[in-house]
């Protein structure tokens, strides 16, 4: 019992981090109708930017590492993102309004290669570590009703608080503000958003720099678990499966997603990986993700993609 | 009809020329619409009607000519511009946000309108929330005025045609917008909806005062609710002036049946 508690709670925290980065891509999608290639550079991007900053500002100005150091280095790397979403706009975006979707799915593939050449370039392509200080002991929780109790890593519950937080925060900014609605109407016709007004170009900036913010959110705890490096942008391809799961337009969707694919994928590694000769948890997600796209293509709580002839 | 009050010229089109490459879209259109008045602009297909009305939006950008807003002289214009000065538009092909229901779509029309602190919305919080109220509740006007209390939370994209041409317009209605540009608001209509957006229309010009510049393929619904004509063919200008007038006019009769040979 106090195993299959273990792996259940090791896949939900896996599955909190799957879906901070399914949240990067639900939060384009759903301000532009576009898949943002994009996104899992951007994640080794600021990672990057942030590991280096956290070494290069104490540095700079002469003190010693720590809380104060890290916190210049996110506000400076959160101003670095937004220079990125700035750039991205006037450069790629701008010029595809009112053009087909597709075009800017090929833009964002664009953006994707220029960002993960660019940040080892700049910020150099060794492995770095980011110590936010997060902890890092596990603990043992339920001593008195399971024997030896379960264990918890400590680090994992932070990152899954700093989740949930995310998504109650972006949630309001989409549901009640303003801008939450303009960036809902851009997505859906752009033609239509300027004539009642709605800034195109700033919109842009305001949703990519959110992206580089979620970015960064992901990137440093990713980072602090597995250190700064080219792979990060790997980890990326796990959100796939968790979008499709969830659905591309759905921010409870892109958390539940993800903690079904880190649980799913945990437990049938341990419990059906030794009948088949393990390795499952490699496929497990794309495999579910196959499923879903056969039996409910919008996702579990996607929006019904409802098409009048 | 009963009779109001048409004010001065508020938006005066001078020679107007827009090319797409080799193709003359208009040629040198000078017309003017007056404060409170329905001027109509018709002609057959392709004669440059929309894009005529994308000029004046601010979404084509003509090569030649000015237009004058309320006294103020534009040779170009961006969209958001054009709408913060006041100047609201429905769409041919309908563009409406089809994932958001019928109160979302027209709360999108009165984005320009909120401005609270961006922190006080997301809490819904004193000042924040005694505004989205005051909106919410013209919305809700609006959409009492538009009968289409009973979809209020329907996505627009499952609504039937007409009823989304309803909610384009309840969209611009809610700019509170003092010049209206509607293209087409009834193609595609059955008569008994054509009437209907007529009653609207009317109305709209009627209780808000609101200028309204409407493009229009039914020559009755058209001779019935302007109180000025334009006419175009082939991007020229052929006629010009009160329904009765354009209606004789020999080169509107020859555009629209043809000469004898």
């Amino acid at each position: 019992m106090g195993f299959f508690l273990e792996t259940l709670i090791g896949g939900l925290m896996v599955g909190t981090l799957y879906a901070l980065i399914a949240i990067g891509f639900v939060l384009i999608f759903k301000a532009s109708g576009v898949f943002n290639f994009a996104q899992g550079a951007m994640v080794l991007f600021s990672a990057l930017a942030m590991a280096r900053f956290a070494e290069w500002i104490p540095g700079w100005l002469g003190m010693a590492p720590g809380v104060v150091g890290n916190l210049l280095a996110i506000v400076v790397t959160l101003a670095l993102m937004v220079l990125v979403a700035w750039v991205i706009e006037r450069f790629a975006l701008r010029h595809l309004v009112n053009q087909e979707p597709i075009a800017l799915l090929m833009a964002t593939l664009g953006i994707a290669y220029l960002l993960d050449g660019l940040g080892p370039m700049v910020f150099g392509s060794a492995v770095y570590s980011i110590n936010v200080g997060m902890p890092k002991d596990p603990v043992f929780v339920m001593d008195g009703l399971i024997p030896g109790g379960v264990m918890l890593s400590l680090e994992d519950l932070y990152a899954a608080c700093i989740a949930a937080l995310l998504v109650v925060c972006l949630s309001l900014f989409f549901q009640k503000t303003k801008t939450g609605r303009a960036l809902r109407a851009v997505a859906d016709d752009h033609q239509a958003a300027q004539s009642i007004g709605i800034p195109l170009s700033r919109i842009w900036v305001i949703v990519w720099s959110v992206a580089g913010g979620v970015a960064l959110v992901v990137g440093i705890i990713w980072g602090s678990k597995l250190g700064v490096q080219y792979s990060l942008s790997l980890v990326a391809l796990k959100a796939l499966p968790v979008v499709i799961l969830g659905g591309l337009t759905s921010l409870p969707g892109a958390i539940i997603g993800g903690l079904i694919i880190g649980v799913g994928e945990k437990l049938s590694e341990v419990y059906i990986g030794p009948m088949v000769g393990g390795g499952i948890e490699t496929w497990f997600a794309y495999g579910l993700a196959l499923c879903f796209l056969l039996v409910r293509p919008q996702g579990l709580f996607g929006d019904k993609i409802i098409d009048r002839v | 009809m009963t009779s109001k009050k048409i004010g001065d010229v508020i938006l005066d089109i001078k020679n107007i020329s827009l090319r797409f490459g080799g193709v003359k879209a208009l040629t040198d259109i000078s017309f003017n619409v007056k404060e409170h008045e329905i001027r109509s602009i018709i002609g057959p297909n392709g004669a440059g009607k929309s894009s005529m009305l994308n000029c004046i939006n601010g979404v084509y950008t003509p090569q030649e000519g000015s237009i004058t807003f309320r006294g103020q002289t534009f040779s170009h214009m961006n969209s958001r511009q054009v709408a913060e000065m006041g100047v609201a538009r429905t769409f041919q092909n309908l563009a409406l946000f089809k994932g958001m229901s019928v109160i979302d779509n027209i709360m999108t029309g009165r984005n320009m309108k909120i401005r609270s602190n961006l922190l006080l919305q997301a809490l819904r919080w004193g000042p924040a929330e005694r505004e989205e109220i005051a909106h919410r509740e013209k919305v809700e006007h609006i959409i009492d005025f538009l009968e289409i209390q009973a979809w209020r939370k329907t996505p627009v994209g499952q609504l039937p045609y007409g009823l989304q041409k309803r909610v384009d317009l309840g969209r611009a209605l809610a700019m509170e917008p003092q010049v209206l540009l509607l293209d087409e608001p009834m193609a595609g209509m059955n008569v008994e909806e054509k009437q209907d957006m007529c009653r609207f229309i009317l109305d709209v010009n009627d209780e808000f005062g609101t200028t309204i510049v409407l493009i229009e393929h039914d020559m009755g619904v058209v001779m019935d609710i302007s109180d000025r004509v334009v006419v175009l063919d082939y991007g020229k200008k052929i006629g010009d002036g009160a329904p009765d007038e354009v209606r004789d006019n020999e080169d509107v009769i020859r555009a629209y049946l043809g000469t004898a040979h």
